[in-house]
């Protein structure tokens, strides 16, 4: 059984067809990556599929369960966890926090728990809490536990917020653009980043990117998005060659990067 | 050693002179210094209060007597500083090295007994200092319950981040609840008939009457909620004046309830001792919530409510319990009032205790403890000290308010987690 499977998902804003019969299966492990120029509907696929639109046709399927109307929280709490191109860190919450948070859906110690000082409530917060340290180790931002978001450097932002998704092991994750606005040596790390974890977690990863360098060093199959529509699949050689992907990208510096 | 001398002179160099001078002083300290105060003011206040001039004790450290009796301002602040002042900071500065001690000795035990003493002092010397007057008692009790309501309604407006106005009306409904269930059973009342039952340790049953004054204002609140957080965006504070208004018409026209001449005849309840265990058990509990990972997910809702349910975070369900839990408290708040003032009417739940308790969250600081407990009493002080101008208050407080939103837009203590541990431990 395939851990993913959308079939002819179809979205419109209004009169905007932003996807267009958009197919995707990705199996448990797998890293797949998503590519496509400015506004080609990439994000929107990502919004789709976690819930926060739901989608004019289509199916989707994540781990043999229907996920249509779904709230995001219960897609999320499935084994499918995101980050977001525009990062959305919580301003007032430290890194610790942040990485806790994302713990909710385990937390079993419920209102008696929340309201005093249950045994059951320390014993949890102390497990997460651990988890929690033990995610933000992993992505090598530990050091900043107790900051503020907005004392971080953006590299450093972009690792909690992977750190933050990653932290409860889910079966599937979504990257959006993880190296948006990095320097060449920063976009470097950051593979290394994703390949590390990809090996310790063995976790299925989704990625949209700009750059094709970072596709062609991560991903075993990778999709190209124009106007919502999937113009060519395949593995990564492929896709650099494919006549139809050049020419959308042409104009599009961006992507040699 | 030379550098210090010459900063001393400057005002941020004093400040931090006195900040110094007083940095190895516990908690326990500052307590015992102000038992030792309210201790000598009960044997000696009076004679102090005659030789300085004044005719009696000042009862609340000389704001009454501000705008009432001008000329007796110097007379009230050689008072506070003989009889409040100098007695606090003398004890507490000498017997430092004593208190650090005792603060030692108790910060081995479990923190819930180090807690315990504290508040016992405190209890202490809030029951001695309002045995002076009783006008003091009444202020203190009224104090507590806004510290209380202050900090419930916190939990919408600052940890949750939305714009709540119906705390009069949680209010109303505890308050109303409460007395219906003490009126009705415990008292012979021309409008319910006889006391149902008749005991002499009715009064264990007080705090059942406040929890069902919670329920009652908890259920009002799911009423707003269901419809309020179905979509995002800003309907909650329009459905929640509403709502205030409604239940005071509402309360108006139920002439069972006393219509607009209100509800009298309660019980004398709401004790010193009873009014200070519920909002210590209020707060406390409000605290570990907003301290909990389920807690702390109001905050992911309001800094960024898309994230908050990527992560796993049931927003609507947060939002739902966060405001029947704020409504509880907000209940029990009221139902504690009604039995201080031992009357009720629903005028008193108007927009006038809206404005006075939004002020209360808004000047002490959003998203804090510290906070709701600095706004609530200052505010409550400002309030009485500015009682003889009766109706510019209203223009004064909000005027305060503005200066306050322009220099500190979150309060004065916003953002600060209420650390038990480090309020207690020992300084030295
Ligand atoms: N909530 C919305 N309402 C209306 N139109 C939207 C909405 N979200 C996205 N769009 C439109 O849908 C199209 C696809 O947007 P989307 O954000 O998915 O693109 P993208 O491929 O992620 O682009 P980028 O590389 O810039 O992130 C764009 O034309 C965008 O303006
Ligand atoms: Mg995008």
């Amino acid at each position: 059984m395939s851990l993913l499977k959308v079939t002819s998902m179809t979205h419109k804003f209004g009169g905007l067809l932003a996807v267009s019969e958009y197919n995707l299966t990705i199996e448990p492990g797998q890293i797949v990556g998503l590519i496509g120029p400015n506004g080609a509907g990439k994000t929107t696929v990502f919004n789709l599929i976690t819930g926060i639109y739901r989608p004019t046709a289509g199916r989707i399927e994540f781990n043999g369960q229907d996920v249509i109307g779904l709230a995001p929280n219960r897609i999320a709490s499935l084994g499918l966890a995101r980050t977001f191109q525009e990062m959305r860190l919580w301003r007032h919450m430290t890194v610790l926090e942040h990485v806790k948070m994302a713990c909710y859906a385990k937390i079993s110690y419920g209102l008696a728990g929340a309201f005093l000082q249950t045994p059951k409530r320390r014993r949890q917060e102390q497990e997460i809490e651990e988890r929690a340290f033990a995610s933000l180790k992993m992505f090598g931002v530990d050091q900043f536990a107790s900051q503020l978001p907005v004392d971080l450097p953006y590299g450093a932002a972009r690792r909690v917020e992977m750190a933050r998704a990653a932290v409860t092991e889910p079966k599937l994750l979504f990257l959006d653009e993880p190296t948006v606005g990095m320097t060449p040596e920063e976009m470097m790390a950051m593979i290394e980043i994703i390949r590390d974890m990809h090996n310790k977690l063995k976790t299925a990863i989704f990625l949209i990117e700009h750059r094709l360098r970072v596709v062609t060093e991560l991903c075993q199959r990778v999709q190209t998005l124009v106007f919502g529509q999937v113009i060519a699949e395949g593995n990564p050689e492929e896709i650099q060659n494919n006549p139809e992907v050049i020419k959308a990208y042409l104009g599009e510096e961006k992507v040699v990067a | 050693m030379h550098h210090s001398e010459s900063t001393a002179i400057h005002p941020r160099g004093t400040l931090d002179f006195i900040r110094r001078f007083f940095a190895n002083i516990p908690l326990l300290g500052w307590l015992a210094g102000a038992l030792a105060a309210v201790i000598l003011e009960q044997a000696v206040g009076t004679s102090l209060a005659h030789a300085l001039g004044l005719p009696r004790i000042p009862v609340l450290f000389g704001f009454l007597i501000f705008l009432k009796q001008p000329a007796l301002i110097p007379g009230a602040l050689g008072y506070v500083l003989v009889s409040n002042i100098l007695p606090v900071c003398i004890v507490a500065k000498i017997g430092a090295p004593l208190f650090n001690l005792l603060s030692r000795s108790l910060f081995r035990m479990p923190i819930v007994v180090t807690a315990v003493v504290h508040l016992a002092i405190l209890y202490a010397i809030f029951h001695i200092w309002t045995d002076v007057s009783a006008y003091r008692l009444i202020m203190l009790k009224l104090m507590l319950i806004s510290i209380l309501l202050t900090l419930s309604l916190n939990v919408i407006n600052g940890y949750m981040g939305e714009f709540s106005c119906s705390h009069p009306g949680f209010m109303a409904l505890g308050a109303y609840a409460a007395s219906l269930f003490t009126v009705g059973l415990f008292v012979n009342d021309r409008l319910f008939g006889e006391a149902l039952l008749v005991s002499d340790f009715a009064v264990i049953f007080f705090p059942l009457g406040l929890i069902f004054a919670g329920l009652v204002s908890a259920l009002g609140a799911l009423i707003i909620a269901i419809p309020s957080f179905k979509t995002r965006g800003d309907y909650l504070a329009i459905i929640s004046l509403a709502f205030t208004f409604i239940v005071k018409s509402f309360l108006e026209n139920l002439e069972f309830l006393g219509g607009p001449r209100g509800l009298s005849g309660q019980p004398d309840w709401s004790s010193l001792p009873m009014v200070f265990i519920i909002v210590v058990l209020g707060v406390w509990i409000i605290n570990n919530f907003v301290t909990s990972t389920m807690g702390k997910a109001l905050n992911a809702v309001r800094d960024d409510e898309i994230a908050a349910e990527a992560m796993t975070v049931n927003t609507r369900k947060t939002k739902i319990i966060a405001f029947m839990f704020s409504a509880f408290w907000a209940g029990v708040a009221g139902g504690l009032f009604a039995h201080v003032i031992r009357f009720v009417n629903p005028s008193t739940f108007g927009i006038q205790k809206l404005a006075e308790v939004l002020a209360m969250v808004y000047f002490g600081g959003l998203n804090s403890v510290y906070g709701s407990i600095v706004g609530a009493v200052s505010i409550s002080l400002l309030g009485e000290a500015l009682r003889p101008l009766e109706i510019l208050k209203w223009i004064i407080i909000p005027l305060l308010l503005i200066l306050v939103m322009i220099f500190r837009p979150r309060g004065l203590i916003s953002f600060k987690e209420f650390n038990i541990e480090k309020l207690l431990k020992p300084r030295g």
